[in-house]
């Protein structure tokens, strides 16, 4: 048996995995990694399966000492990993043994960072999933963030064979375009929206608030109006919707999302987009864009197909 | 029949990865008796690909894996089982008793109700537990069931601003709804009492006290067997 114990855990470190699927309909949302991208590849890099349990770090990364010796990858964002003082580079797998300090600092730019370890981190699971869901403590670690002191179970891992692998820089960058316009397809309630709505919508820079967190991304900017004053009866949201509530600004609900709302959803964040919204800081700039379905899932596949990709030549 | 009801059931992709099905435009037992009947179908027929059923009051939003199944194929599946809706039995509807207690401590809103309804707290308490409300689904968070109909003599806009800790198990009105919190979480909704049952057990095999389709009765009870409840 295996532990990494928590120095300091950061500002923000749960358990997650790729989700909790198959419980909306009572009221449960998927939670998960906020970018999905980044921990499909943190896993491929140490071997694990895509949907293992790795740790997501937000904004301000956590000091962790290992008490075993295991391979791990980090992801993401970068916060500037060290191992034992020295500089650790992202996108790579790295053989640490027993008694070595990694250290997370601040994130140069995006929101998360991933640290996946080989075996991934066996917490208790709840409804099939690894996830910790925030909003109603539930799952991963204690159903809470982490906390100085805290002791997490690992694989025990034979780290001597194992080839450490390294995902490349081109590759990375083409997973990580470096562009705040957002590709979205119409919402269900597009209709409810005129057209100098729907173009306000599209061309206006919208910044994050602060009040933004796994749940929804609240935006702030100029206020869409809404064409017709009805009430929309409650129905199911997506992930990713971008709904407007009656103060005009959108809220882009995200992975702990409430699984029903009365609010008009103008659009929907496109799949292939959706980890790049996990990587959005407070202040960062949002546009977006309006696709076909078609180029929407024709992203989706591309992106799939790179990531399968990067299974082969990593 | 309206004309427009002709356009129902509506099928319209929310996303690339979400189709919602709308039996019709208004809250009422029959859209749920269809709502309920397509939800049973696809737990017994899953389609491959499936991954989320979010069942609301007339319509049911239905995600997929668009890498397993495109969307246009995973729409056509669908209306296929919409076609046989017809012939889906759906099961006798449990019925469930929930105590509550209507003792202002646990519902500090119970006077404001009374004297917005210009009525007595007493007759808040009675007309509140005198009818059978049913489950139209659930769903916002976990084990949250969203209930009707509530006699419209108790309807109360929310709170200006709702508070920012509601305790687990305030049985609330909001505007013509009334709902119980499962979970201790904000809320906006008028706090009327509180029951000493466990709406959501995580632990549970089956984490929801309530289910779509279910009757809810809600029974008064006095402060001594609300404790009486919390501690056997």
């Amino acid at each position: 048996m295996g532990w990494m114990r928590v120095i300091s855990p950061g500002f923000l470190t749960t358990v997650q995995d790729l989700g909790r699927p198959g419980w909306t309909h009572l009221g449960i949302s998927p939670s998960g990694a906020a970018d999905t991208v980044a921990l499909r590849l943190g896993n491929l890099l140490v071997g694990n399966p895509q949907n293992f349990p790795a740790l997501e770090m937000t904004l301000l990364g956590g000091t962790f000492e290992f008490e075993s010796n295991t391979l791990i990858a980090l992801t993401g964002s970068d916060f500037e990993p060290t191992l034992d003082g020295m500089p650790l580079p992202m996108w790579q797998s790295k053989r640490v043994l027993r008694g070595q300090v990694l250290h997370c600092s601040m994130t140069k730019e995006g929101a998360r960072c991933y640290l996946c370890v080989q075996g991934g981190i066996i917490t208790e699971p709840f409804l099939g999933s690894f996830s910790t869901h925030l909003t109603t403590s539930l799952g991963g670690f204690k159903g809470r963030k982490l906390l100085a002191g805290d002791r997490l179970e690992l694989r025990d891992v034979d780290v001597g064979d194992i080839e450490p692998k390294k995902i490349n820089g081109t590759m990375v960058e083409y997973f990580y375009k470096k562009s705040s316009v957002f590709r979205v397809t119409a919402g269900p309630q597009y209709d409810l929206f005129d057209d100098q709505a729907i173009e306000r919508f599209s061309n206006s820079i919208y910044l994050v608030s602060e009040d933004s967190n796994r749940m929804g991304l609240r935006l702030s900017g100029p206020p869409i109006k809404r064409h017709a004053t009805r009430d929309i009866v409650t129905e199911g949201v997506s992930l990713g919707a971008v709904q407007v509530p009656p103060h005009g600004e959108p809220i882009i609900l995200f992975v702990e999302h409430q699984t029903t709302g009365g609010y008009p959803k103008i659009a929907n964040v496109i799949s292939a987009d959706l980890h790049l919204v996990g990587q959005l800081r407070p202040r960062d700039e949002v546009r977006f864009q309006f696709v076909g379905m078609d180029d929407a899932l024709s992203l989706l596949s591309d992106l799939n197909a790179r990531l399968v990709q990067a299974g082969q030549t990593a | 029949m309206l004309l427009t009801e002709l356009w129902y059931p509506r099928f319209q992709l929310a996303s690339d990865h979400s189709l919602l099905v709308t039996f019709g435009a208004a809250i009422s037992r029959q859209h749920h008796r269809d709502v309920l009947r397509l939800f049973l179908l696809l737990q017994q027929e899953a389609i491959e690909g499936l991954r989320n059923l979010h069942p609301a009051y007339s319509s049911l939003l239905i995600s997929f894996d668009p890498l397993i199944i495109p969307p246009q194929e995973f729409e056509a599946a669908v209306r296929s089982l919409v076609d046989r809706i017809d012939s889906v039995a759906t099961p006798e509807p449990q019925r469930i008793q929930i105590p509550v207690c209507y003792d202002p401590e646990f519902g500090p809103d119970l006077f404001d109700v009374a004297a917005h309804t210009k009525l007595s707290p007493n007759e808040v308490v009675r007309l509140h537990s005198s009818v059978e409300y049913l489950v139209y689904f659930v769903g916002f968070s976990p084990g949250f069931p969203y209930l009707g109909e509530m006699p419209e003599q108790l309807a109360m806009p929310r709170l200006p601003s709702p508070r920012i800790a509601v305790p687990a198990g305030s049985v609330a009105i909001g505007g013509h709804q009334t709902g119980i919190y499962p979970l201790a979480s904000p809320g906006g909704w008028r706090i009327i009492g509180r029951t000493p049952l466990r709406l959501f057990r995580p632990d549970d095999a089956s984490p929801t006290l309530l289910r779509m389709g279910d009757v809810v009765i809600f029974q008064p009870i006095s402060r001594q067997e609300f404790e009486a409840f919390t501690t056997t």
